[in-house]
């Protein structure tokens, strides 16, 4: 396969028109002793072989289309409707590029106006941006904004145990050269509200996820205590949200939060090992030119006509360089587009039945599960996720349930937590048949003596 | 015919799709927990169908035609990767669950990145980056690291050519470090004397794109790596344009210490309106441990080969959640091993060739300001008609439109005045660069006759051109 329509008589004709003799000349530039090296690299295959091989490869693979999945901890095994996938699958969504054109790119733009729309209706927000990579790297851009609004003069920054440890790795890998502190995420017991009390004046912001990694739910009225105390110190409380919950739960938007930043992938995108998915990033509309990223915003052309151009640029690198609020370029807008189509086609009501599926499920699964000896469900109230201490290492219990049951099990929490050893992030959403529940509840509790 | 917003067909009752009724016992959902209505579109699926569809026809895409975008490498995304990526042993794969779980997914990553590795000349790869800049900042991460571990505190400079693009600057800001701009000379190249002069104990580094944002090579590129590390810097390679050299030559091999490909330009992903892309980061030896990680590793050979995850000792850190864009990775995967070796080199053949041709045929009518260089990839013409002077490149970048093109990247880069930035890429055909071309050549006869015809395009899109300053004057970024 070679996808290069050219022929020898095109490229004789064109090799002419230039007034070279062969191709090669045309890399006279590049040092000859380094010039045309040996590739050494599987031959080319055809595209029946290389789908053959690769189709093989993908049967290596546990997928969780094909078994009953409990594992979540930012990954969501949802339902994704096929008009989803219909409608990111358009080749003119699919291989367009950033609409630098906005006269020819209107389909982005508008997906994207409305993608921002439907994301600062569900976070209870101002305004959105087009997109981050992922909920990492939003919740990393979050705590960048922050420093903004103080113009870097203040450096700490209060992380929440709570926070999904892979997302405080990133904020970490981002903000290694900007010479911060870090404070709160130490210890997995400390309660949310007593994170606000590490807040001082050099403070620039809190982040919290709720529900937290572990699935709490911190009530309306914490979160609406813990903003009051965040904003005393002046600075800014990031929340991070799971948007699936965002169809049954207070929003953040209406918890006090300056900014709502999270993973996308529950909104109709595929698992796929873990990308590509998208990062939101809602916040207030007076920080808007402090933001990162892309937004699309509304305007006319020269006929009165409504259209959509990408605005605000002034911020972004392509005009401001090293002084642009961030690097970001190409973010996740297919995504983006996925989140929207889902939100769409699923409305107001889906998403709530969907958010109340997945709750009803996980506390079926939780009730059962309380009554199994050695099994212990920690307390609190819990979204679709949550944390049961095991009377076996994590990692044996879902060897066993892999093993003998084909049932991919939840996440060992001791990875990431000494003091979790042994407890297990179990989680359910709609693809969660009963039959499949009880199947887990009945190989746990076979598991004590097996 | 606009298309209505999606909130302005929602009708209150209407619904799409359907869950499931729920099977088990419902739980008690606290009243203060539950939220009002959110305000999202209630519209049954034909109408949904309908809207979307609608919209994607307002758009212009790869799909559609041409898009010579200089720098972005607009080349036909083959559809045979798109199954490869939808296949449920790869789409439905949970990234966390273990290795074990997950071998498929590990050995394609595996492969990707020795193949990488292979084409770049480097010696370890991390696909961890979810695009350029992600990469960049990755590896400025990883330079400044690399400084502190040997106790080098005092580089905090980074050197930026002034063709660059902006990520660079912003990627260095991001690390923590000062971009330092530097010249290029009048041959397009890095200005070596310039270069020298700047070189000093505080320079953790020179990023440079190459084949440059001018579409040209740089001419003493051993030379400047060669400077760079004499005086304690590491090189950074902006792999932007890395079609160019694709199997022509090994950016490793020339004094690269740590590079970025863009999967989605050179490896033919799609673009997606903006995104997803990959940027993967290869570093040579000495680099390997800096890598953000986990990255994976093999062990055994044959049928006992395994892979697992591994975190380079002194790595920068995690760079996102997970994997890296795994549905892209699958898909340059296919596209490298469908091409083969030879395959991946006349890429570059042929992109370089188009770029050429195009160059030799435009450059009687449009400036082009290094035409006396054989050019790579793409190069820089200028939208300026000696006899119109009135004549700006956005005219001429918008009255391709009604021609039924996509324009070229244009005022970019910011050191060629009223820049038309061309790549035509390997994937277009004679016919459609000749079709091109007689565009061109008849918007510069119009720009003479009739410049109001370019003053005023474009006319046959669906909106004419938009008001940039009333959208950030009064930012209206949600729906109403």
């Amino acid at each position: 396969m070679s996808f290069i329509p050219n022929t020898d008589a095109d490229r004789a004709r064109m090799l002419q028109a230039i007034g070279v003799s062969s191709t090669r000349d045309l890399f006279h530039d590049v040092p000859e002793a380094f010039r045309f090296p040996r590739l050494d690299l599987p031959p080319a295959l055809s595209e029946q072989e290389i789908l053959s091989e690769l189709d093989q490869l993908s049967r290596q693979n546990a997928d969780c289309a094909a078994r009953p999945c409990f594992l979540g901890a930012g990954a969501y095994n949802h339902f994704i409707p096929a008009v989803v996938d219909f409608v990111v699958s358009r080749s003119e969504f699919a291989t367009a590029y950033t609409p630098y054109q906005p006269e020819i790119s209107q389909g982005t733009l508008q997906a994207i106006f409305e993608y921002q729309s439907m994301i600062a209706r569900l976070t209870g927000m101002d305004v959105s941006n087009a997109s981050h990579y992922d909920g990492a790297t939003a919740t990393a851009e979050a705590v960048i904004m922050a420093l903004s609004v103080f113009q870097r003069q203040r450096s700490r920054v209060v992380l929440s145990a709570g926070l999904h440890p892979q997302y405080r790795a990133v904020v970490r890998t981002y903000t290694q050269g900007m010479g911060l502190t870090f404070a709160g995420d130490d210890a997995i017991s400390r309660p949310p509200e007593d994170l606000a009390s590490l807040c001082d004046k050099n403070t620039a912001c809190v982040v919290i996820q709720n529900p937290d990694f572990l699935g709490r739910i911190a009530p309306p009225a914490v979160m609406k205590a813990i903003a009051a105390a965040v904003h005393a110190c002046g600075a800014l409380l990031v929340v991070v949200a799971n948007p699936v919950s965002l169809g049954l739960l207070v929003p953040p938007g209406e918890a006090g939060a300056d900014v709502v930043a999270g993973e996308g992938q529950a909104l109709g995108n595929h698992l796929s090992f873990g990308g590509p998915s998208l990062g939101f990033f809602a916040f207030r509309r007076d920080q808007i030119r402090r933001s990162s990223g892309r937004i699309a915003g509304e305007t006319r052309d020269r006929d009165g006509r409504t259209g959509y151009v990408f605005t605000l640029s002034t911020r972004e690198q392509h005009i401001r360089r090293e002084k642009a609020t961030s690097n970001i370029c190409t973010n996740q807008s297919l995504n983006a587009l996925a989140a929207a189509a889902y939100m769409t086609a699923l409305g107001p009501g889906g998403l709530r039945q969907v958010a109340e599926l997945c709750w009803h499920k996980a506390h079926y699964l939780a009730d059962r599960i309380r009554k199994l000896p050695g099994f212990t469900v920690h307390a609190g109230e819990f979204f679709h996720e949550f944390a049961v201490s095991c009377p076996r290492p994590v990692a044996k219990i879902n060897e066993m349930l892999f093993e003998k049951h084909g049932i991919v099990g939840g996440y060992d929490l001791g990875r990431d937590y000494p003091e979790l050893k042994d407890a297990v992030l179990l989680c359910c959403t709609e693809t969660n048949t009963k039959a499949q529940i009880d199947e887990l509840v009945d190989a746990l509790g076979g598991s004590r003596h097996g | 015919m606009a298309e209505p917003l999606i909130f302005d067909i929602s009708r209150p009752g209407r619904s799409g799709v359907t869950p499931p009724a729920c099977d088990v016992p419902p739980a008690v959902i606290p009243a203060e927990l539950r939220r009002s209505a959110i305000p999202l579109p209630e519209v049954s699926e034909v109408d949904m169908v309908r809207h979307y569809v609608r919209l994607s026809q307002l758009n212009y895409s790869v799909d559609t035609g041409l898009y010579p975008l200089g720098s972005c490498t607009m080349k036909y995304n083959p559809k045979a990767n798109e199954a490869a990526a939808r296949l449920p042993g790869f789409a439905s794969l949970h990234p966390l669950q273990p290795p074990a779980q997950t071998q498929g997914a590990l050995a394609l990553m595996h492969g990707l990145q020795e193949m990488i590795a292979e084409i770049g000349g480097f010696a370890a790869v991390s696909l961890q980056p979810s695009a350029g800049a992600h990469g960049e900042l990755a590896g400025i991460l990883i330079m400044r690291r690399w400084h502190h571990d040997r106790g080098d505190t005092a580089r905090t400079r980074i050197l930026v050519p002034d063709s660059a693009h902006g990520t660079n600057p912003a990627s260095t800001s991001m690390a923590g470090l000062e971009a330092v701009e530097i010249p290029s000379d009048a041959r397009g190249n890095v200005d070596l004397a310039k270069l020298t002069a700047c070189l000093d104990e505080r320079v953790a580094g020179l990023m440079l794109t190459n084949p440059n944002t001018l579409g040209l090579f740089e001419e003493s590129l051993q030379e400047v790596t060669r400077l760079v590390h004499q005086a304690g810097g590491l090189v950074y390679g902006d792999g932007a344009n890395f079609n160019a050299i694709l199997g022509v030559t090994k950016p490793g091999a020339l004094g690269i210490d740590v590079m970025h490909f863009n999967l989605h330009k050179t490896f033919s992903t799609p673009h997606g309106g903006g995104g997803p892309g990959g940027g993967a980061l290869g570093v040579t030896a000495a680099l390997a441990e800096y890598l953000p990680g986990p990255v994976v590793q093999a062990a055994g050979s044959g049928a006992e080969r395994r892979f697992s995850w591994r975190v380079p000792s002194r790595g920068i850190g995690r760079l996102k959640s997970f994997h890296g864009n795994f549905g892209i990775l699958v898909r340059a995967y296919t596209y490298i091993r469908m091409l083969g070796p030879d395959g991946l080199r006349a890429v570059a053949e042929n992109a370089v060739l188009n770029a050429n041709y195009l160059q030799a045929r435009l450059s009687a009518v449009y400036p082009v300001p290094h035409g006396d260089r054989t050019c790579m990839h793409e190069f820089v013409a200028q939208g300026k008609i000696a006899s119109a002077p009135e004549i700006h490149a956005l005219d001429i970048a918008k009255r391709l439109i009604d021609y039924g093109f996509h324009p070229p990247t244009n005022y970019f880069p910011l050191i060629v005045p009223e820049a038309l930035m061309i790549e035509p890429t390997e994937t277009e055909s004679l016919e459609t660069l000749d079709r091109f071309i007689d565009a061109l050549l008849a918007i510069a006869r119009e720009a003479v006759s009739h410049p109001e015809l370019l003053h005023d395009a474009p006319h046959a899109s669906p909106v004419r051109r938009l008001d940039e300053v009333k959208a950030a004057r009064e930012l209206k970024v949600t729906a109403g």
